[in-house]
């Protein structure tokens, strides 16, 4: 198959690949680019472990074909930390013991930042519908979902 | 020591740090330079003879290294163990054939691998291999699968492969003596662990020879196991456990590990493979569906006098672990009550469906659904409350199994533990609506920590103080994401005084750290966490010797507090931890403890009739729930779930309370949503749009009691919690239903179609 080069910029670095038209997101991003963060668990859009940020806006990687970043920006849970700095939802669930297994943790993570951009102040019922798309199989939910409303809580104050 | 520093804390994970932000290296994250792609080729009969098997078009294809049938595996046909090395013998050692040959027993078996340059070539190269099929009418029901004259799925003449049973006093007369009796059947299907992560690895030969596998398993010790597929010796197989991505008792038989050492053995290069999520679904374990007949007599004063139960679990095309858990299911099969007299008999089956092995309760969960809803219905039918009814019967500190005679030492938490259930339940919630009904249940339950005492479990831990203070682990521990790793850091970090910060822990590999056992059986935090409780404390005390000198206090008024040794009487007087460690490399004084841990000893019992220890030790617990149930649609809403276990102590407590939450939430789904179809022993639901797990928006808030007897034999006085969690809010949710709208559903899962026939069944 022919390949297609493709730019795009990913995690604020800007990049180059040559790609198969069939090729998904997620394999550029975790075949490719190495970014591994990004996790495979169902490969049909069902569970939201590949769940990354694309100009913006929340996708599923492995439901996106690869030619279709072409020129545009992503971002992926390995973007979040400035640093050894780490993003604030990152921190909420950590301190919140949100994370078991971890496997659905990077999802989780970009999905309730896509939710804290589109709704700052959610109640408890919001946060849930809007996280279903994220399964997780060992904490139940209480501690994500009480790692979400307590960073809610802190960009208020 | 009288007052922990670290312990009971609810601190954050060894390995969270780096699972959020993505840079942690699951089994499916690391590749190697020039590596082949394994794929496997599936049956597509559940039940036929393999009649041929033509490789030579997919070897012809260009970029393929390697196709591989039955014929080509050393030994293709051993044993299933999980870890032991006790030999056991007693049916227990099932058949473990690597790939199907001459005949398939359920579909998704493999028949042949491949391996080849891109994961594209081996899927082409799959479907090239041609192989002749004859279909056989298979047996997909287990109860007919024990008839005489049956299908045969296996080789031998019967398709029953283990019968156990247990009795005391005398159940006729005890029924004889009964005012009331219930008898019932109850039935519960198949679940799927539906971990996030499928199984994944890649193997390697190193310099010396040495077959590497890296991959996501709750057991190491199975590279024994494939060092005998292969007929080389088990020292030239090293496995390296990486932290897994979930396991629930799917990642305790081997997955992925005899493919890709056979590719490599063969190809001589690294081979990576990974089950696509429709390939975890059909061809790893379930939990044993079981047909449960109960009969349960008592007094009218609601005391209990008889159980009868007739259990029969389906274990699918192999053995696996089957013969475990029905031994399981069998100590269970009364719970945790005082009964006089007691019958239980159970057979395990084979069949041409999927086939099941452990999954998170290991055979508990299922008896559980039976005795549970019969309680619940005694109770209500001599009109006495559901937590009197276990006041009345629960087993108390001193007492013993009623179905094996085992006398429980420790404390035992009822009826406390009902008591704290249900009491935390509240005020019933209040419905608007005329269709939707409020109802409440509750369920209690015992389930063992640690293996099978017969076993003869051990696990062994290394703890090295480093000459800057920094200290050391190695242990052979697989994490499957409840802690284990960050647990045995935390043990160390409390008995050497050392932040959580200054600990590395290395884990999960055969060729480097001590073998730990497996991460199964609820057991890691009670052996492993003793074994690095015993090495920690050795290298403390030698710590301790040493600053006697320095302070000239007695050993025992001194403890290790942020990186000091201080006299505890007068902190003022210290001497720093480092100097201490200086001294001691000086004087050539070993800072380092490998040290082991052994479980109780007994002897294998005898299976027809169980009597006597099975188990080290059983975490007590009560799980009380709250549903809404509209009467229209059968829809049913969990409002509420709250989990009370003793769980001994809570070394970290934020750990403890997540086990006990997602336990619940696993119990849940089990009670409400997953079922692993199969028609004829084709699978219907491979998919999570097919196979629904509980999402966030399908849960409550999961409300977690802690009780902390320290009657545990873990490390502090704590006791195991991973399975205990999901084993009883099944039935509590059955008895939810029933208190809503006064019908009792007998098999799982509780579905609204089964409601709503039920209700007009009733209204009939």
């Amino acid at each position: 198959m022919k390949k297609i080069p493709i730019k795009f910029t990913i995690n604020g670095q800007q990049r180059e690949a040559l790609v198969q038209p069939n090729d998904l997101l997620i394999n550029l991003l975790r075949d490719e680019l190495y970014l591994t963060g990004t996790k495979y668990g169902c490969g049909i859009g069902e569970c939201g472990a590949c769940t990354v940020f694309l100009d913006d806006e929340l996708v599923l990687a492995c439901l996106i074909l690869a030619v279709t970043v072409d020129g545009k920006e992503i971002t992926t849970i390995e973007g979040l930390a400035r640093g050894k700095e780490l993003h604030p939802m990152q921190i909420s669930f950590l301190k919140n013991a949100a994370v078991q297994c971890g496997f659905c943790t990077p999802g989780m993570i970009m999905t309730a930042i896509s939710l804290m951009k589109e709704n700052p102040d959610p109640s408890e019922e919001e946060i849930r519908e809007y996280m279903r798309g994220n399964i997780c199989r060992c904490t139940g939910y209480t501690q994500i979902i009480k790692a979400i409303k307590e960073y809610a809580h802190s960009m208020k104050g | 020591m009288s007052k922990h520093k670290i312990v009971g804390k609810p601190i954050p994970r060894y390995d969270a740090r780096a699972k959020v932000t993505g840079s942690l290296k699951y089994a499916d994250d690391f590749i190697l330079p020039g590596m082949l792609y394994g794929k496997v080729l599936r049956s597509i009969y559940p039940a036929a003879k393999i009649l041929s098997i033509d490789t030579t078009e997919a070897k012809r294809l260009e970029g393929v290294k390697a196709v591989l049938t039955a014929k080509d595996v050393p030994n293709n046909e051993t044993v299933t163990r999980f870890g032991q090395s006790t030999e056991v013998g007693k049916g227990f050692e099932g058949l473990y054939r690597v790939l199907a040959d001459k005949k398939v027993r359920f579909m998704g078996e493999a028949v042949a691998l491949v391996a080849a340059e891109t994961e594209e070539i081996a899927e082409q190269a799959l479907d090239l291999i041609k192989v002749n099929y004859e279909p056989l009418p298979g047996v997909f029901d287990p109860e007919e699968a024990m008839k005489p004259g049956a299908y045969l799925v296996g080789e031998s003449g019967s398709n029953i492969i283990g019968e156990f049973g247990c009795s005391q006093g005398d159940v006729e007369k005890g029924f004889a003596e009964s005012d009331v009796i219930i008898e019932d059947t109850y039935r519960v299907t198949f679940q799927d662990h539906a971990f996030m992560e499928p199984e994944s690895g890649i193997s390697w030969i190193d310099d010396y020879g040495v077959l590497n596998i890296r991959v996501s398993s709750q057991v190491i010790e199975h590279f024994r196991d494939v060092a005998d597929v292969l007929g080389i010796p088990h020292n030239k197989v090293r496995y390296i456990g990486t932290i897994m991505g979930g396991g629930f008792g799917g990642k305790e038989d081997i997955t992925v590990e005899s493919y890709l050492a056979l590719l490599t053995w063969y190809t001589k290069k690294p081979v990576r493979l990974v089950y696509n999520r429709d390939e975890t679904f059909m061809c790893h374990s379930k939990r044993h569906p079981f047909v449960m007949k109960y009969k349960v007599g008592a007094k009218k004063d609601g005391k209990l006098v008889a159980l009868e139960a007739e259990l029969i679990g389906d274990s699918g095309g192999y053995p696996y672990l089957s013969a475990w858990v029905t031994l399981y299911a069998t100590v269970n099969a009364a719970g945790p009550y005082v009964v006089p007299n007691v019958k239980v008999k159970a057979d395990v089956v084979l069949t041409n469906n999927t086939f099941t092995s452990a999954n998170r309760g290991f055979g508990a969960p299922q008896p559980n659904v039976a005795y549970e809803s019969i309680m619940d219905e005694l109770s209500r039918k001599l009109n006495i409350d559901p937590v009197e009814m276990r006041r009345i019967n629960c087993i108390t500190t001193g007492g013993a199994l009623s179905t094996t005679g085992q006398v429980f030492n420790t404390y035992v938490a009822f009826p406390e533990a009902a008591e704290k259930a249900w009491e935390a339940l509240g005020e019933p919630s209040d419905s608007e609506d005329e269709n939707i009904k409020v109802g409440r249940g509750l369920a209690v339950g015992l389930m063992s920590y640690g293996r099978m005492t017969f076993l003869h479990d051990t696990s062994r831990c290394y703890v090295k103080l480093e000459s800057d203070g920094s200290v050391l682990i190695r242990s052979g521990i697989p994490d499957l994401g409840a802690g284990q790793i960050s647990l045995l850091c935390q043990i160390v970090a409390e008995e050497l005084g050392v932040p959580m910060s200054k600990i590395r822990i290395y884990h999960s590999d055969t060729a480097l750290t001590p073998l730990a056992g497996t991460t199964t059986a609820t057991r890691q935090c009670y052996m492993s966490g003793n074994a690095t409780l015993k090495a920690a404390r050795e290298v403390r005390s030698r710590i301790l010797k040493k600053a006697v000198e320095i302070l000239n206090v007695n050993e025992g008024n001194l403890d290790i507090v942020d990186e000091n040794v201080v006299v505890t009487y007068d902190p003022s007087q210290y001497v720093s931890l480092n100097k201490v460690v200086k001294a001691c490399d000086t004087a050539g004084i070993e800072l380092f403890c490998e040290a082991q841990f052994n479980a109780p000893f007994t002897p294998v019992p005898d299976l027809s009739n169980i009597r006597g220890t099975t188990h080290p030790d059983f975490t007590f617990g009560a799980q009380s729930a709250e549903v809404t149930v509209d009467i229209e649609t059968g829809q049913v809403k969990v409002n509420k779930i709250v989990t009370c276990y003793d769980v001994g102590k809570a070394i970290n407590k934020a750990a403890v309370e997540g086990q006990m939450e997602g336990g619940s939430i696993y119990g849940m789904g089990y009670a409400l949503y997953e079922d692993y179809q199969l028609e004829k022993g084709v699978p219907k639901t491979l998919s999570f749009a097919e196979y629904r797990i509980p999402s966030s928006l399908d849960v409550p808030e999961v409300e977690t009691i802690l009780i902390e007897s320290g009657g545990g034999l873990g490390p502090y006085g704590a006791k195991g919690i991973g399975e205990p969690a999901c084993s009883i809010i099944a039935p509590a949710l059955i008895n939810a239903v029933y208190d809503a709208v006064g019908v009792r559903i007998k098999s799982l899962p509780i579905t609204p179609d089964k409601i709503l026939k039920a209700l007009k069944e009733k209204s009939l």
